[in-house]
């Protein structure tokens, strides 16, 4: 279990930390995640890799620990990071400032389209491997992970960036 | 109705064009890859995209990179809970077998390719030395750019931090040789500290360095002809 724990803690508590927004309630889950392997050990087929079954009760633990949240309280956060950025007098964003502009608003994506965009670009997992993690269809991977990446250059362009696409 | 599944239909995207995050990430198999880039090879608009799609990628990872690591206490909360547990046989999930079947089954293939002959030049490099010091009989040190199998385990110690060298993630280029990957690697003073998913981490020297060296670093790096990805890391 140290073993497994030390080569996948740091990872799952980033995807963890990305869902919930709360390092304490990230904290919790990936005690509870490890817990759960550890109890259902017998339960993996070994028909994925070890961490895609861990990003997808990783997934599952978070989602519940969101359910618990007010929708509201969420919801704010989410309207506070986009404005955040359109309040900032120094709008007019330079080269150097865009990948801090386009960090704000991968934080500012919705829970769904965050979670996407995190198991694709840092977790590297393939469509057939998200498929499995998220419970949709392989095509739905691909097209939300294209509106996801709609909804950024939205984002962006309401941040004053321009990048030639869509 | 017709007109709004015309579109509809505009706003899905190609076969291809719904591909290029997992071309970017590396995670595309042999066949769908070499069909990205034959279109990336034909269509402007297409590298267009792929280009700002590359952009989204790096700051991906650098946003997740700069998440840290959990304290202690997740880990201790963890074997407490463990230890309070009824005593149990880990046969099933913990065996030799399946850990080593699991780590390769982590990596891409592009890992894989370059995990082997790393892994081939490494027993080389290492013959060598044990040669060397068999002969010479002295205590010299050497360290070898081998892969680790271990995430290494990050903490929030700050004070250890500070006295730690940079360390980036970086992706090559598909097409770059183990000798041109071998002397930027002595041209940076840098040693591989382990990789996953196509991604290596590299450490950069024995000493830490001021945020200007480091950002100075990682231009330098994304200016090398075989460096596709270069982003700082814990």
């Amino acid at each position: 279990m140290q073993v497994l724990y030390g080569r996948h803690h740091v990872r799952v508590f980033r995807f963890g930390l990305r869902l919930v927004r709360d390092e304490q309630i990230a904290e919790d889950l990936i005690s509870e995640v490890f817990l759960d392997v550890w109890r259902q050990a017998g339960k993996f087929e070994g028909r994925s890799a070890v961490s895609t079954w861990l990003l997808a009760i990783t997934r599952f633990k978070a989602l519940s620990a969101l359910r618990r949240r007010k929708d509201a309280e969420l919801d704010d956060e989410a309207a506070n990071a986009i404005e955040d950025s359109s309040d900032d007098p120094e709008m007019a964003v330079t080269k150097k400032d865009t990948g801090a502009v386009l960090r704000k608003c991968l934080t500012a994506l919705s829970a769904e389209h965050r979670e996407i965009v995190d198991l694709v670009y840092y977790h590297e997992k393939s469509v057939e491997e998200v498929a499995g993690i998220v419970g949709i269809p392989e095509n739905t991977v691909k097209t939300r992970l294209f509106y996801a990446r709609k909804k950024l250059a939205e984002l962006l362009k309401a941040a004053g960036v321009q990048r030639g696409w869509p | 109705m017709m007109a709004l599944s015309r579109k509809m239909l505009e706003q899905e995207p190609g076969d291809i064009e719904a591909l290029l995050p997992w071309y970017a990430a590396g995670t595309l198999n042999a066949r769908e890859a070499r069909r990205v880039e034959e279109a990336l090879a034909r269509d402007s608009e297409l590298a267009k995209q792929y280009a700002v799609i590359r952009e989204e990628y790096a700051e991906t990872i650098g946003l997740n990179e700069t998440l840290g690591a959990p304290s202690a206490r997740a880990m201790q909360k963890l074997f407490a809970a463990i230890d309070a547990e009824p005593e149990r046989h880990p046969t099933v999930l913990f065996s030799l077998s399946s850990r080593i079947s699991d780590f390769f089954a982590g990596l891409s293939p592009r890992t894989l390719a370059w995990s082997a002959s790393l892994g081939a030049l490494a027993l080389v490099l290492q013959a060598g030395v044990i040669g060397a010091v068999l002969v010479k009989n002295q205590g010299a040190t050497y360290q070898t750019a081998s892969l680790s199998m271990n995430e290494p385990s990050l903490t929030r110690n700050l004070a250890g931090d500070a006295a730690t060298p940079p360390r980036a993630l970086v992706r090559f280029a598909p097409d770059a040789k183990i000798a041109d990957i071998n002397a930027l690697l002595d041209n940076y003073h840098a040693s591989i500290v382990d990789a996953k998913g196509g991604m290596f981490r590299l450490q950069f020297g024995d000493r830490a360095m001021s945020k200007d060296e480091v950002s100075g670093l990682l231009s330098r790096l994304q200016g090398e002809k075989i460096v596709n990805l270069a982003v700082a890391a814990q």
